[in-house]
């Protein structure tokens, strides 16, 4: 439904920000190049303070980057204001107009745009419909609830049909089970009115669940942009293997190298993997094993003492020492395994193709 | 590393907005022209005269011993004032916030206390003190027969600013003793601290410099005060009637500037230590909100003295306000005690009371509406915005709050009376019911902007961003989402510029010329004369005027203010 899907790209954008107590200038976000695709579904993730709000409001226009060229639809719009731009954006509190009903709240920008009442009175109860708001349309913002609330945030931003749909972490103020919901809202919406979306959040799942595409922010730097299942199954660093989800790193040596296939010693232990990622023999490498792609056993790969074994219904949960590494291990459905407890020697056991090497 | 691009983008953007941009001019415009200049041209005045740079005013001026006891005795003044109004308001403070008050009368009496310096005009006070205990006063020559009480003088101002400025101290107080969590003093309690203890060694160290800030808060009001020590000053002469007193009688305008420099200086030093120290410090202690509600104290030893004392000083204030319309319905005070109309209807008949009424009607009725929205603005300005001459902005209208009425008014004849910088240029300005006006704008813009700006930092920025990101431009933003949220700040903006404006005397007095009757002025004149059934009568129907608009605004922020709804949610 969208007027027409547009990308974003920014090329070497930086933003600068003075500290205010010590007044030292420091990169908020640094020489940050992205391309985003129309009618792509992107997510910004990282810790707080990397960067990625800081990005999200120089695209909207609330912010001006100090280095780099930011365009919309192939159109440069570093020089114009935000309500010049086309972008509408869905703010972490809402920011729903208090004095207005839902209804004025999202004719608010068509009125703007000196739409015919006919025309703005039919786009609202669409919308209104879109987002599973009918009938409500009178109102008062205070009178809703908080899901209600942020559907009339997305709506207001939806009716305007822009080029690009801006979130500023728009679930962090619900509770964990209304996140879940909304987020599935929030992408069958965005699919069914085949919008380009930017996506802020700190929340690894709802990034995974929701998006076509992750950014992985970390200090103002891009760390990784890939789909949801590359960077889980693929990361490119230590940071970002142990930013989404859990991850055990293990320091080797690659020993033996056929093609992509070879073998790495891990602590006088010799692995073989089904993907070196192009190491040659020789190297230093880092291993991540994810926690539930390794179970114990009585045989397996690594030796182990195990230090710590909880049961947690769906799973048990094991730390273990393989040499002087601490290796989490989440074995799911426990029932009729073999539990071990503190102080047993164990393996860990792991198949070779679910070992990333970085 | 670079900022530059950054800069300049927001440049770019915010001069996008010409709106925006030809506000902030006409703004720089005005404060500079109607608060700097005046001011500045004072201290051109006072050193600079025919030779060219010279002390010799000053110096002239510091050797008139009239002067400098003039001097010692504002400062006199204005420290007893500052000690014992703030003293007062904490009381009250402190009875309201700890105190179990058992009766209905002893609320509202508090309610009164709290709106009569909004309502009040000036001098009331010092006309009922004359009443009450001067020569023909009822207490002093009816009750305890002394015949010879001298009511004028040190004690007299000194009663009478107290009793006007410490309701001003009682409610700042009550703001930062409801912020104090009360599990700090219950802990303190807990751990074996008496009382008084824990008032002594937890209060009020957490209020003390919010006290400091109200001590200095009403010293400075107090030696800025114009009307009061006319009235009842006697022969006790303070800086600002000197000052007036200068001019209108000695008709020495150098020597009434250099005098005016001294003053604003001392209000100035005042007023920059209060503001910049005091304040940030007596909200930097008090950050928490309060956890839940203070368990009232409800020992008897403590709030029976603590309750008699408050109900004794507000009764007493109470009575004073009432003694005003009896003194227009007496037929002479203090010998003939009975009833008359022939006060009202002389002030209608002989005195052109119609004309006083419609001309501070009318001039207030215009400037209220322009202070409000100019406070409103430079708020949002201030608040909301970021650009290079904000600071300046908001210091100057901040300033304004430090310059004395008699200040402004010498600088406004200084400044205005043979155009700007004695070139004729807004010449024909001078002695029009326009600048009348821009006094009352002048005079009222600080408390306005300080009221705006506060209600404006509660508003989250984001929804004006939200507006702005769904295509509205910086005016229709303000309009459509700003103005309307901060309604209720407006509207009592509004009203409380229309109260200043209409008892506004000090700076008023110097300008005012015989094409306009001003009611504040007509009192001044006829108490000054003696004549206070006049005067009485006059003030009366002030306070009617003033206290309807005040009841009129309640009305209004209930039945049409949207901020309580959007606060609840």
């Amino acid at each position: 439904m969208a007027k027409e899907k547009k990308g974003v790209r920014l090329e070497h954008i930086s933003k600068i920000y003075q500290d205010p107590k010590t007044k030292k200038e420091f990169y908020a976000v640094k020489d940050t190049s992205l391309d985003i695709e129309p009618g792509t579904f992107v997510t910004l993730l990282g810790p707080s303070g990397c960067g990625k709000t800081t990005t999200l409001r120089m695209i909207a226009g609330f912010e001006s980057p100090d280095e780099g060229e930011i365009y919309l639809g192939g159109e440069p719009i570093n020089e114009l204001t935000p309500n010049k731009r086309d972008t509408a954006m869905v703010f972490q509190s809402y920011a729903l107009l208090p004095h207005y009903n839902i209804f004025d709240n999202v004719a608010y920008g068509l009125k703007l745009r000196k739409m015919d009442k006919a025309v703005i009175q039919e786009k609202v109860t669409n919308i209104l419909k879109l987002v599973g708001l009918e009938g409500m349309e009178s109102r008062m913002t205070n009178q809703l609830s908080g899901g209600q609330q942020q559907r009339v945030a997305l709506a207001r931003a939806l009716v305007l049909e822009p080029g690009v749909l801006l979130f500023d972490e728009p679930l962090s103020n619900l509770d964990a089970k209304l996140r879940v919901t909304m987020r599935t809202e929030i992408r069958r919406i965005q699919q069914e009115a085949g919008i380009t979306a930017i996506y802020v959040t700190h929340d690894q799942s709802e990034a995974m669940a929701i998006s076509d595409k992750i950014i992985i922010m970390n200090k103002g730097v891009v760390a990784m942009m890939g789909t949801p299942q590359e960077i889980y199954y693929h990361p490119n660093s230590e940071f970002v293997a142990d930013f989404i989800g859990e991850a055990n790193f293990l320091k080797g040596t690659v020993t033996e190298a056929r093609g992509a296939e070879g073998t790495v010693d891990v602590q006088g232990n010799k692995l073989a993997l089904q993907e070196l990622n192009g190491r040659s023999v020789g190297d230093e490498c880092t291993l991540v094993l994810r926690p539930e792609a390794a179970v114990l056993a009585d045989e397996g790969q690594l030796p182990c003492d195990v230090i710590l074994s909880t049961f947690m219904g769906s799973y048990q949960n094991y730390h273990v020492m393989v040499g002087d590494t601490l290796v989490k291990i989440t074995d799911f459905n426990p029932k009729n395994k073999k539990i071990y407890d503190v102080g047993d020697k164990a393996f860990v056991k792991f198949d070779s193709g679910s070992v990333h090497v970085i | 590393m670079t900022r530059k691009q950054g800069k300049d983008l927001d440049r770019k953007k915010f001069y996008a907005d010409p709106i925006i941009v030809t506000t902030i001019v006409v703004l720089i415009v005005f404060l500079t022209l109607f608060i700097l200049y005046p001011l500045a041209i004072l201290l051109v005045d006072s050193f600079v005269t025919g030779e060219g740079f010279t002390l010799n005013v000053f110096r002239r001026v510091l050797a008139m011993p009239s002067f400098r006891k003039a001097i010692t005795n504002t400062l006199r003044v204005g420290f007893l004032v500052g000690i014992m109004s703030a003293a007062i308001g904490l009381l009250f403070a402190y009875v309201e916030e700890y105190v179990q008050l058992k009766t209905k009368v002893l609320e509202g009496l508090f309610k009164v206390i709290s709106l009569l310096p909004v309502v009040s005009p000036p001098f009331v006070l010092s006309l009922s003190m004359i009443m009450l205990f001067g020569k023909a006063g009822i207490i002093t020559r009816y009750l305890l027969h002394i015949y010879e009480n001298n009511v004028y003088g040190f004690w007299g101002i000194a009663i009478v600013q107290t009793l006007t400025f410490f309701p001003v101290c009682y409610m700042m107080m009550k703001g930062l003793l409801r912020n104090i969590d009360p599990s700090l003093e219950e802990a303190a309690r807990d751990m074996g601290a008496s009382r008084f203890k824990v008032f002594s060694t937890v209060t009020l160290p957490l209020i003390l410099p919010g006290l400091g800030n109200a001590f200095l808060v009403t010293f400075i009001e107090s030696i800025a005060d114009f009307a009061n020590p006319m009235i009842i000053g006697g022969s006790y002469d303070t800086l600002a009637t000197s000052i007036y007193l200068q001019i209108t009688g000695a008709y020495d305008k150098e020597g009434a500037s250099a005098m005016a420099v001294v003053l604003l200086t001392i209000t100035l030093l005042m007023f920059i230590v209060q503001k910049y120290y005091l304040e940030a410090k007596s909200t930097a202690t008090l950050t928490g909100k309060a956890s839940r509600q203070r368990m009232l104290i409800t020992d008897k030893s403590v709030t029976r003295p603590l309750t008699a004392f408050c109900l004794l000083v507000a009764s007493f204030v109470v009575l004073m306000y009432i003694c005003v319309p009896l003194g227009a319905l007496f037929r002479t005070w203090g010998y003939d005690f009975h009833l008359t109309f022939k006060w009202f209807g002389l002030v209608f008949t002989r005195y052109k009371g119609l004309k006083a009424f419609k001309d501070s009607f009318l001039l207030s009725l215009i400037a209220s509406p322009i202070t409000a929205l100019f406070s409103m603005i430079i708020s949002y300005l201030v608040v909301k915005r970021n650009f290079r001459s904000k600071g300046f902005i908001e210091a100057v209208s901040m300033l304004a709050m430090a310059v004395p009425g008699t200040v402004l008014g010498v600088g406004y004849i200084r400044g205005f009376s043979a155009g700007v910088f004695r070139t004729g240029f807004l010449q024909s300005l001078y002695g029009t019911g326009a600048l009348l006006v821009i006094v009352f704008i002048v005079r009222s813009l600080p408390t306005g902007t300080r009221s705006g700006i506060s209600a404006l930092r509660q508003i989250d920025k984001s929804i004006e961003e939200s507006a702005y990101d769904m295509g509205a431009d910086s005016f229709t933003v303000f309009m459509t989402v700003t103005l309307p949220l901060i309604k209720d700040s407006f509207l009592s903006g509004l009203v409380t510029a229309f109260v200043r404006s209409i008892t506004a005397i000090s700076a008023i007095i110097l300008l005012v010329t015989p094409k306009y009757l001003l009611i504040t002025v007509q009192i001044n004149e006829f108490a000054e004369k003696g004549s206070y059934g006049i005067a009485c009568a006059f003030a009366t129907i002030l306070i009617i005027i003033t206290y309807s608009a005040v009841a009129l605004m309640n009305l209004f922020i209930k039945r049409f203010g949207t901020s309580r709804e959007i606060k609840e949610a």
